[in-house]
């Protein structure tokens, strides 16, 4: 018997009625327009192969086929449905790209998720809620996970290793013989004017300017770090 | 019941059509330099060829090279790092390892997406600008890295209104655009240097039980850069890793679910594990268990060994048939060379246990402990400030 979600996926019954097509059809549009797009879906066979291959089919109604078939068929609800509902679940691990069509579904997704986040759509905001500290480290540290992120509160499952490690966090650092790995709240020792280099590259690309989208107080946090040491630099972003 | 790589051997071997093989993408690279568009960082010096998926031959540098570190690597898996390093250092190839790097922020972009094509590409340029500044070549530790940055090759030579915005970005910065001959993944140099590593080769590994994961980000994204040998498999799949370890003298050992990724999932190892810790264990530890009974899972990407390793935890409170050491193909090199296994190959940061694994290898760990703990003391009490490269080859 079919779940019930599964049936909320069938194309009649795609929801999101409060949302006009008009601003569906315009987030479709803005996915297909990015310039990767024509590379990425050339049509679908149906074949099912980059499903069998799908390490998130496995544990979600979700599927890498129907993402393709939606965006080939130019299913403006659908597509819209699956923005807020399936990609979030894509472990963007590209197994999909055996697809013999050349597809590229996860690539996609990448874009959907991009156009997503543009618009601070609910899916983004939901599933980027805890994500945050990541965005921060990132985009501020240039370096995305930190030793110092090993906590036992924060990785339970992981066991008492983790434990260890945080007890022990300064020592054993110290211990690494490369020398640009005696950091703790960063992957490794970054040069300042690297770090100056990259929040140019936030500025100028737009990228720093998504985060407005779906986490205002983050990106009020970022902006001020980073026009600060660019201030600093004599640089105006 | 296991499948020795031995009897994959005997199978019909891979065979290319040469009708169907993708363009070179050194034609367009090359060209595009020749119009101004951009330069290339050529490889200089002594190289190694290793064979890629659609037969191209691929330029390994030896020495001279640029590291271009991984996030995951350094913080959580420090020596991973490390033994990359190490490895190098007793082979004699000098290397720079930079401040002026950033990550490749294509974990943040796979999880969030709050990036796009353009400040990707600036990332990756900027970074291969600070190699070519130094003069030596870049060499990529992470696998996903290794594959974005491979993407955004594909996208850059594709798309002229990218090169632009991109060109932009970079002159803000005093930068050109620079593209290197060849995207090298480390453990491309671990595969192209099996022969001179296994000469170096202090411990035994024969007998030790190996099970390989393939990383997606490494031969699934452009696939046509990765290593596949027809010695191996008869070259139906990636060569990496499983050429190291066999040259090393371990046996490895196949198992059904070899393609499958290791449930990384990029956002899911860090908000949403209950998916990761399920497919890493039912599709993957699990699979090798039954099918293989490993003694050691090798693998060559920063999120595939963090999964692998770190999902066990939980499961075993489940119940569930797991309990077997993952670590870098670099570890397992590093440790068959002589290193420690706590000074140099850091396996204190791992989870599942590797100490049966080490007797095996005939490691004393409890003494290893104790002189890496007497070190720390050494650390603690203010003798010496880091530990050196000296320091842990005593």
């Amino acid at each position: 018997m079919a779940t019930a979600s599964a049936l909320l996926k069938l194309d009649a019954a795609a929801g999101f009625d409060d949302v006009s097509y008009e601003e569906k059809a315009r987030l479709f549009d803005e996915v297909r327009a990015d310039l990767r797009y024509p590379e990425y879906l050339y049509g679908c066979y149906e074949c099912g192969i980059c499903v069998a291959a799908c390490p998130s089919a496995r544990f979600y109604d979700f599927s890498p086929r129907r993402i393709a078939q939606a965006a080939a068929r130019e299913d403006v609800e659908l597509v819209y449905q699956q923005m807020q509902e399936d990609i979030w679940e894509c472990s963007q691990c590209f197994s999909c790209l055996r697809c013999p069509r050349g597809n590229n579904p996860g690539g996609v997704i990448t874009i959907m998720r991009e156009v997503a986040v543009n618009n601070g759509l609910a899916s983004a905001r939901q599933a980027l809620e805890g994500y945050s500290r990541i965005i921060y480290k990132i985009m501020s540290t240039g370096t995305q996970v930190s030793p110092d992120m090993l906590q036992p509160d924060a990785f339970p499952d992981w066991g008492p290793e983790v434990k260890d490690v945080s007890d022990n966090l300064a020592l054993w650092r110290k211990a690494l013989p490369p020398e640009t790995l005696h950091t703790t709240s960063t992957g490794w020792d970054v040069d300042p004017r690297t770090l100056t280099e990259l929040y140019v590259i936030w500025f100028e690309t737009g990228a720093l300017e998504m985060i407005k989208e779906v986490d205002e107080g983050l990106y009020t946090i970022l902006e001020e770090i980073m026009e600060e040491r660019l201030e600093e630099e004599g640089i105006t972003p | 019941m296991t499948i020795p790589v031995a009897l994959l051997k005997k199978k019909a071997t891979f065979k290319r059509d040469p009708e169907r093989v993708p363009e070179d993408f050194h034609e367009e690279l090359f060209r595009l330099e020749e119009e101004g568009e951009w330069l290339v960082d050529r490889v200089t010096g002594p190289y190694v060829e290793v064979p890629t998926k659609y037969g191209r031959p691929k330029k390994v540098p030896k020495g001279h090279l640029w590291h271009h570190k991984s996030c995951g690597q350094c913080g959580h898996i420090p020596g991973y790092s490390t033994s990359i390093f190490w490895v190098m250092r007793k082979l004699g190839y000098d290397y720079n390892d930079p401040r002026d790097q950033t990550s490749c922020t294509a974990w943040n972009y796979y999880a969030s997406a709050t990036s796009n094509a353009a400040a990707q590409a600036a990332v990756a340029l900027r970074n291969f600008a600070a190699a070519k500044e130094t003069g030596y070549f870049p060499l990529i530790h992470c696998g996903t890295s290794y594959g974005h940055y491979k993407e955004v090759r594909e996208e850059l030579i594709l798309y002229p209104e990218l090169r632009a915005e991109v060109r932009k970005v970079l002159a803000k910065l005093g930068k050109e655009l620079v593209m290197p001959e060849e995207i090298v993944h480390y453990s491309e140099w671990f595969y192209a240097m099996r022969d001179e590593i296994a000469s170096e080769q202090k411990r035994d590994m024969k007998g030790i039980a190996v099970t390989v994961h393939p990383a997606c980000h490494y031969y699934k994204l452009v696939e046509g850069d990765a290593i596949y040998d027809p010695d191996i498999y008869g070259g139906q799949r990636t060569a990496i890793v499983t050429g190291l370890a066999e040259a090393l003298g371990a046996e490895v050992r196949s198992y059904s679910t070899w393609f499958d990724c290791c449930g990384f999932g990029f956002r899911h190892i860090l908000v949403q594990r209950d998916f990761t810790r399920s497919f890493a264990t039912m599709r993957k530890i699990e699979v090798m268990k039954e099918e293989a009974d490993p003694d050691v899972v090798l693998t060559h990407d920063t999120g595939c060994v963090t999964t692998l390793d770190k999902s066990q935890f939980a499961a075993k409170a489940h119940g569930r048939n797991v309990g077997v050491p993952v670590m870098s193909e670099a570890q397992f090199a590093a440790l068959s060379m002589g290193a420690h296994p706590y000074k140099v190959c850091q396996l204190h940061w791992h989870s599942a246990d590797y100490r049966p694994l080490l007797e095996k290898m005939g490691i004393d760990w409890e003494k290893a402990w104790a002189e890496f703990e007497a070190e720390v003391k050494r650390l603690e009490r203010g003798e010496v400030e880091f530990l050196t490269w000296d320091d842990v080859d005593a």
